[in-house]
């Protein structure tokens, strides 16, 4: 935007960077011209001229470079709307703080329409990364070689490869070098010397790495005259050997990676269920607000993301305990409100409960309006734990995961160690003979439903993790909800369990064959059958409150 | 017992009273003097994300309109009616807004099941609908203007992009299980075999709406894009389930570098309610964006902002598309004199308009009008910085040129075809209604 408006003011402009270039002159450090016409032009220049400034940057070896760069590549690289002047700013809620790309001098902090972004397209920042690993491969943290290396690999021409070599007998850290082995390696497998390609395929095979299997798998095609890509027999068998096990590897890993993806699709299946496992299943209620509760829960986060903006972590974990009690709240409000007058007509139960489900969709629509709210993940949710090449865990949903066998632990333990419990457990199982012992009934059900809300709630804040934040989100979930509790068995919680974690597996083991639409409808079609079989689910509950 | 019923039925009495007040003898007095535009956009439901802004952007048009000095002589009237998402309810509210509000124009609409479920009203009742949103083609009728893209206008030049500048190889048509992704997708994989690319390297995916488990899928396009060809994603993913795909693309590792992902249906106003970290640098096609400088733009964003009071709201191609169609139905009426529908129809054919972004949109005789189609890549403030964009305006093309069977067939609604599915082959109009 600004470069245009920039073009327009070109004689002041050429003044001002008279002014900047006597400035930097006047710096006791000197600074080459070529490389502050570089400069120049990525603060000024087009999208073109800006590629062509980072590469002429990378080729004029300066000691600046490598924090100029490596803040454009964060997005921290600006320049001052006043004066053109090229700034790196750190973002701090009320503005920038700035400090002088080239000198480094602070700048105090500035208003954030002070200051234009340089923007950057893919190409740029591939470039960048490349360039940025060059210069930081002789760093001190291993981490940030290993970093380097790899994002050279990706763009390997020869001057990476001289590079790479040269590193390669000074590199101290064992995976650093692995990682220079397998591109040099890589490199290698085209070589003109057949013993040196054999080695290499050799020294492959055990890699764990997806560029492997794509290179040796060139080798062993065709290509579309019928003619192998690959003239020499020898090589083109070992290759084929060498892939033979790498595919074995392959395929262990993806199924281990498709279990994983049924137990976290399983788990927020569990999440979103439990509650209503509590509601529907232990007091019998239809409870079509259900999902508007969990709702609830994730405009809690993102309540709490707005109250605190610079603690994103912690805001989640504060979510967890405020969506418990807004939702439980709510819960007892509709409960007291409305259910109690209905107890025994589930027909008017499902009616009622299906109104105030609309009121709060209604309600948050109006309050936060209908758009969906940007909930932010905190660092440690994001991104994925790389265990090799061909296997990661995503951390959101390995947290999820571990959060949904948390709150099942919890609530287990609430149920049958505490005075709460026990008194739920008594209504449940005959509410005439329990009011008789003298136990409240009336307040019982009241906490029952809270203490189901309130889970419902801590489902949303998980669920802010994953998807969007919106008024309809709770109707993304009922239906799977009441499947859940209806196949793992009325009444049961170890049922929901297994239930949601069984019905989570089998959707990504058929997902791969039949797509997602075929596999909703299969499993769909699987808990009609068995539902037909075994009215009462997985668990059926034992006993006399089961009869009546 | 009955007493309560009693109640609620005096109640019940009393507010249909009111309503009856408010619909029926209010407008009456103003009857002769306005002219009325009928807005028909959800403003509750699913739906309700996407189209309240655009019944914001009829207002302030009107408004602007009426500021100006209105039209005709006489004032503009909004009568605005919420179809709540609901397809049959956009019908049934289409015919309302014609035969009881007796509006002169309809703007609305957002999915193309709404927009198929209004049509045989609006033809029946031969009213005039404006809908300003990007929609898969193979459609062209007397009573609608299409002043979204057309497919040739958004989804064949990103491919062109992908291709000729990006070098991809591979190709991922991902999309929502309805109407749009599936015949988008079938021009795109009839246009991607036309320029010899191979069965193998086409894999199309659907999901359902509002699908938010997207681990297994994300994990298959990564492998389809592991095979060392660049690869790209082109998707015509529905609203909101765009939020957890980017999200998880983002935490298995796969970046905008590795494989990009060109979207079209993201834009400003859906950026606006996702965390953006994981989206940068991924693409989207659209015919307008927010951030392209130009003073005309200028003008209509600060106008926006003046108009809703909060300058933080972004604007977005449909409320161009808005903007473009509005006008355009004010310079038809201008040069018919009248609001006539058969009159206008005629008359608009033909008029043009300045697009925000740059050049002239022209309404063609096929009721599609001229665009410029803009790549963006997606920053973190949710804006598009341009990369790509045409040299000059596409003409919508209502009958894709990639489709066999619709090959032949052209919409022209001048003389002498008269026809918004001619086939130039048979030289006959099927008749059929759309």
């Amino acid at each position: 935007m600004n470069i245009l408006s920039l073009t327009r003011f070109q004689p002041v402009l050429a003044l001002l960077m008279l002014a900047f270039s006597l400035a930097a002159h006047s710096d006791p450090e000197t600074v080459s011209q070529p490389w502050q016409q570089a400069l120049n032009s990525l603060a000024q220049g087009s999208m073109a001229e800006r590629e062509q400034a980072i590469m002429q940057l990378a080729d004029i070896k300066d000691a600046h470079n490598l924090t100029i760069l490596q803040a454009l590549l964060d997005g921290k690289l600006f320049t001052t709307k006043t004066d053109a002047k090229l700034v790196i700013g750190t973002d701090n809620q009320q503005g920038f703080t700035i400090s002088d790309a080239v000198s480094g001098a602070d700048l105090g902090a500035v208003e954030h329409d002070a200051l234009s972004k340089i923007n950057l397209t893919n190409k740029m920042r591939g470039t960048l990364r490349k360039i940025i690993g060059e210069l930081e491969l002789s760093a001190d943290d291993p981490k940030v070689r290993l970093a380097a290396v790899k994002a050279m690999a990706k763009e390997a021409d020869d001057r990476v490869l001289t590079l790479l070599r040269e590193r390669a007998d000074k590199e101290p850290d064992e995976a650093v070098r692995q990682a220079i082995k397998v591109t040099l390696l890589l490199q290698d497998m085209d070589s003109s010397d057949k013993a040196t390609r054999i080695m290499a395929i050799e020294a492959l095979k055990t890699k764990n790495s997806q560029e492997v299997a794509n290179r040796l798998n060139t080798m062993v095609e065709k290509d579309e005259n019928g003619e192998f890509i690959e003239p020499d027999e020898d090589i083109r068998n070992l290759a084929k050997a060498a892939l033979i096990n790498i595919n074995n590897r392959l395929q262990l890993y993806s199924s281990i990676e498709t279990v994983f993806f049924g137990l976290s699709l399983g788990a927020v299946l569990v999440l979103s269920a439990i509650g209503l496992a509590i509601t529907f299943g232990v007091m019998g209620v239809i409870n079509m607000a259900h999902g508007e509760l969990m709702m609830l829960g994730a405009y809690t986060t993102y309540v709490m993301q707005q109250l605190m903006p610079n603690h994103l972590g912690i805001s989640v974990l504060l979510a967890i305990p405020a969506a418990f009690v807004i939702s439980a709240l709510v819960g007892i409000a509709i409960e007291r409100g409305i259910i109690r007058f209905l107890y025994g007509r589930p027909l008017e139960t499902l009616l009622a409960t299906f109104g105030v489900s609309l009121i709060l969709q209604q309600s948050v629509r109006s309050i936060f309006s209908p758009l969906n709210r940007s909930v932010a993940t905190p660092e440690w949710m994001s991104g994925s734990w790389q265990i090799n090449d061909f296997l990661s865990l995503t951390w959101n949903r390995f947290y999820i995961l571990v959060f949904c066998l948390l709150v099942f632990v919890l609530l287990l333990q609430i149920l049958k160690r505490t005075r709460l419990g026990l008194e739920v457990r008594a209504v449940a199982q005959n509410r005439k003979m329990a009011k008789a012992m003298g136990i409240p009934t009336a307040r019982v059900d009241a906490m029952t439903f809270g203490l189901g809300s309130g889970i419902a709630g801590v489902a949303g804040v998980a669920l802010s993790q994953i998807t969007n934040v919106g008024p309809n989100l709770g109707q993304a979930y009922i239906v799977d909800s009441f499947m859940v509790v209806v196949f793992g068995g009325v009444g049961n919680l170890l049922g929901t369990l297994v239930a949601g974690f069984s019905l989570g597996i089998a959707n990504k083991f058929l997902e791969p064959f039949a797509g997602a639409v075929l596999a909703k409808i299969l499993v769909l079609v699987f808990i009609i059958l068995f539902i037909q079989k075994r009215p009462r689910g997985l668990f059926p509950q034992k006993g006399r409150a089961a009869d009546s | 017992m009955f007493n309560t019923i009693a109640n609620k039925f005096a109640k019940k009495l009393l507010l249909a009273a009111i309503t009856a007040a408010a619909a029926g003898f209010f407008p009456a007095a103003h009857a002769e003097d306005t002219i009325k535009v009928g807005v028909l956009h959800s403003l509750s439901g699913t739906m309700a994300i996407s189209e309240t802004t655009l019944k914001d952007t009829m207002l302030m048009l009107i408004d602007e309109q009426n500021k100006k000095g209105g039209l005709l002589g006489k004032k503009l009237e909004a009568v605005v009616v919420d179809p709540a998402s609901n397809w049959p309810l956009f019908a049934e509210k289409a015919r309302e807004l014609l035969t009881k509000d007796k509006v002169a124009a309809i703007f609305g609409c957002w999915t193309s099941v709404s927009r198929k479920s209004v049509l045989p009203v609006i033809e029946e009742l031969n009213g005039i609908l404006f809908y300003p949103v990007q929609y898969e083609g193979e459609e062209s009728s007397k009573n609608v203007f299409y002043t979204g893209a057309a497919p040739n206008q958004q989804a064949i030049p990103a491919v062109d992009y992908l291709m000729n500048d990006l070098g991809v190889k591979r190709w991922v048509l991902a999309g929502t299980d309805y109407v749009y992704p599936r015949t988008t997708n079938k021009i795109l994989e009839a246009y991607l075999k036309s320029k010899k690319v191979a069965k193998k390297d086409i894999m199309i995916n659907y999901t359902p709406f509002g699908h938010s488990d997207w681990q297994s899928i994300v994990a298959d396009i990564k492998k389809f894009g592991s095979t060392g060809k660049k690869t790209a994603v082109v998707s015509t993913i529905n609203g909101d389930a765009n939020v957890p795909f980017y999200k998880e693309l983002g935490n298995q590792g796969v970046s905008a570098e590795s494989i990009p992902v060109v979207a079209f249906s993201v834009g400003e106003e859906e950026l606006s309610g996702i965390d953006t970290k994981p989206l940068v640098g991924h693409l989207a096609a659209w015919n307008y964006f927010m951030s392209v400088d130009t003073t005309k733009n200028s003008a209509f964003i600060k106008q926006w902002h003046d108009f809703i009071k909060n300058p933080k709201r972004v604007t977005n191609d449909p409320m161009e598309a808005h903007y473009i169609g509005f006008n355009m139905w004010v310079k038809a009426v201008e040069k018919a004199g009248t609001t006539d529908p058969e009159a206008v129809q005629k008359a608009i054919i033909g008029v043009e308009y300045p697009n925000l972004t740059g050049g002239m949109a022209k309404m063609l005789p096929n009721h599609h009008i001229s665009k410029p189609v803009l790549i963006g890549e997606i920053q973190d403030d949710g804006q598009f910085v341009t990369v790509w964009q045409t040299n000059k305006l596409i003409d919508g093309d209502a009958w894709s040129d990639f489709l066999p069977e619709s090959k032949p067939i052209i919409a022209d609604w001048t003389a002498p075809i008269n026809c918004g599915n001619y086939n130039t082959k048979t030289k006959k109009c099927s008749g059929q209604n759309y």
